[in-house]
């Protein structure tokens, strides 16, 4: 009787330390988002008058109009979807078909070609980062939103193709050959078997490629100048300068450049993780 | 790591018979080569011709306007005394040391902690996960705010007392870099964490029974079972670390841009800087190579485990 009830207040005791010591981290986690989050909310005087640690006696949602439309985030917010959502696309659909012939069919040289794609992407980008914004301005095209689509297209393909290439390798041979035997072509087994049974390795894929490239700040600053084209990463840079210790519309720009990834991570928490255990090569 | 898949994906259904036929067709069907080509042609345009450009260009002097002049290794000597260089690359180390050191130990910790399947459990790990998901410039800037003299962390050390500890944290050539890191690794932990938890995850339960059966207390466990289990991931979250601070430039430059006086200069924004801003393209890129020769045990290593698990 007295040993289960030590038993029993034992394990109570564990749950309470392990809610301690876990909630203290949470807290401690999620102390600077929630800092954020209420300097984006109070005046400016408030802050000049009391600190930004202070407790907030003010609360506007002006800065967010300040940030939305002075500090042009608006428009680097559309710039930046206008170049992560054709991005995603158009890699995971690159790097689909590349895996696609190197995993189901004997091309020649495909286990030399899947490293050299993997490589490409492990290089360090500094390696590039010159070349590429002359070749950007060579090809006509620097400072302009297609050049940063196209750079990050190539960079980014070796990586998904490997992962994808690993993923597809799993399918049994099997299944395709059951829809050779039904007369289906090499599109017909790509569109209508392998890709649907590859879902799950592409979702996660795009939920992490979209962080990746909405937050991306290195290729931006090298191809892009004007600040009308930047992305939302390289304007909030701008405001910093534009509002310089104007610390409640810099967090309303900082509210607003993390939301779309925050959005994408809570809707699609799962194949995020998922992606991230796949992905560990950035 | 397919590279990386997670240890309960590593094993897939035993692989088909593997004639030379297996996979398919024997002849390449035009199409397949297509699809293979197109993808290959946009990596080559955007990645292998300029590094090989890259590579090139850290043999010459050029302003980005007249013709690039060929210097050899002259680059290279010209580091060997560059007092910037030195320090950018004493940060490097020192990031790699501190940044990739702490984030690994205290992801492991993390994970470690929140393995367990408890009430609550996924809103803690979704906590430390958060930051991931931001930009590293969105993150950076917050913890400016924290920084600045009459910041958060001033206010906090006046409240207890601490006020000799007071500090322009990120203009002060001592606590620069460090005060970077902290940002950094905010983000990182929660990263280290999952590839972790999936590592654990993967640990077979009846071990840890066994153990327990042999008199293993907690501290024995850990040692004897769950770090020798670890081994494959270890490996991943070192090669991750490794690249991720050799590529670290968004935390740096959005907070110091590597001052003041280069105090938090790494590799990476010194090249940045000197390529771009001082227009010395052919320094720059000499800075990259170096990079590059730093990553390239790392990528080899990479390509080789690939190379392993590619067939």
């Amino acid at each position: 009787m007295s040993a289960t009830s030590t038993a029993v207040r034992r394990k109570r005791a564990a749950t309470a330390g392990f809610h301690l010591g876990a909630g203290a981290l949470a807290v401690l986690w999620l102390l600077p988002i929630a800092l954020v989050l209420v300097t984006s909310l109070r005046s400016f005087d408030d802050i000049a008058v009391h600190g930004l640690g202070s407790w907030p006696r003010s609360f506007t949602l002006d800065n967010f109009r300040q940030a939305w439309v002075d500090g042009g985030q608006q428009r680097a917010l559309i710039n930046s979807l206008v170049v992560t959502i054709p991005c995603v696309l158009v890699t995971l659909t690159l790097a689909a078909m590349a895996a696609f012939a190197l995993s189901r069919y004997e091309v020649p040289f495909r286990r030399s070609l899947l490293l050299l794609m993997l490589g490409g992407n492990l290089l360090p980008p500094q390696i590039l980062l010159i070349p590429v914004s002359k070749l950007s301005e060579l090809m006509g095209v620097y400072d302009t939103l297609p050049a940063l689509i196209g750079v990050q297209i190539g960079f980014g393909v070796g990586f998904y193709v490997f992962v994808l290439h690993g993923f597809m390798r799993a399918i049994p041979v099997e299944i395709q050959q059951a829809a050779v035997i039904d007369g289906a072509g090499p599109w017909q087994i790509f569109w209508r078997i392998i890709l649907p049974l590859t879902r799950p390795a592409l979702a996660a894929l795009s939920a992490l490629s979209f962080t990746w490239i909405f937050n991306d700040l290195l290729w931006a600053i090298t191809v892009l100048r004007s600040d009308a084209k930047m992305p939302i990463t390289g304007a909030l840079i701008g405001l910093q300068g534009q509002f310089v210790s104007m610390w409640n519309v810099i967090a309303a720009g900082s509210v607003i450049a993390a939301a779309p990834t925050v959005v994408v991570f809570l809707r699609f928490q799962r194949h995020f993780v998922a992606g991230l255990n796949l992905g560990a090569v950035k | 790591m397919a590279v990386l898949t997670a240890p309960e994906r590593t094993s897939p259904a035993p692989p088909p018979p593997r004639g030379r036929r297996a996979r398919g067709a024997r002849r390449t069907p035009p199409l397949v080569l297509a699809f293979l080509l197109v993808p290959l042609l946009a990596e080559a345009v955007w990645v292998f011709w300029p590094a090989l450009q890259g590579f090139y260009l850290a043999l010459t002097n050029w302003d980005g306007v007249s013709a690039p002049e060929f210097v050899g290794l002259g680059n290279f000597r010209e580091m060997a005394h560059d007092e910037v260089f030195r320090t950018a690359a004493v940060d490097t180390v020192l990031w790699l040391v501190l940044f990739g050191g702490l984030s690994a130990l205290l992801g492991l910790g993390a994970a470690l902690l929140l393995q367990q399947e408890r009430r609550g459990v996924a809103f803690y790990r979704a906590a430390l996960f958060l930051p991931v998901v931001f930009s590293l410039v969105a993150t950076a800037l917050v913890w400016q705010a924290i920084y600045q003299p009459d910041g958060v962390l001033n206010q906090l050390l006046e409240s207890v007392g601490l006020d000799s500890l007071r500090h322009a944290w990120l203009a002060d050539q001592d606590t620069a870099l460090y005060a970077v890191i902290v940002p950094a690794l905010w983000r990182q932990v929660g990263y280290v964490m999952v590839l972790y938890l999936a590592g654990l995850k993967g640990i077979d339960p009846a071990l840890y029974e066994a153990a327990k059966v042999d008199g293993a207390g907690p501290w024995q466990r850990f040692r004897y079972v769950t770090l020798p289990q670890l081994r494959s991931v270890n490996a991943v979250v070192l090669s991750v670390i490794i690249i991720d601070s050799l590529r670290s430039f968004d935390v740096v430059w959005s907070l110091t841009r590597g001052g003041p006086y280069h105090s938090s200069e790494l590799l990476s924004t010194y090249m940045y800087s000197t390529a771009f801003q001082s227009l010395r393209l052919g320094y720059g890129s000499a800075l990259a190579v170096v990079i590059f020769v730093l990553a390239f045990g790392v990528i080899a290593s990479y390509l080789v485990r690939a190379f392993r698990e590619a067939d």
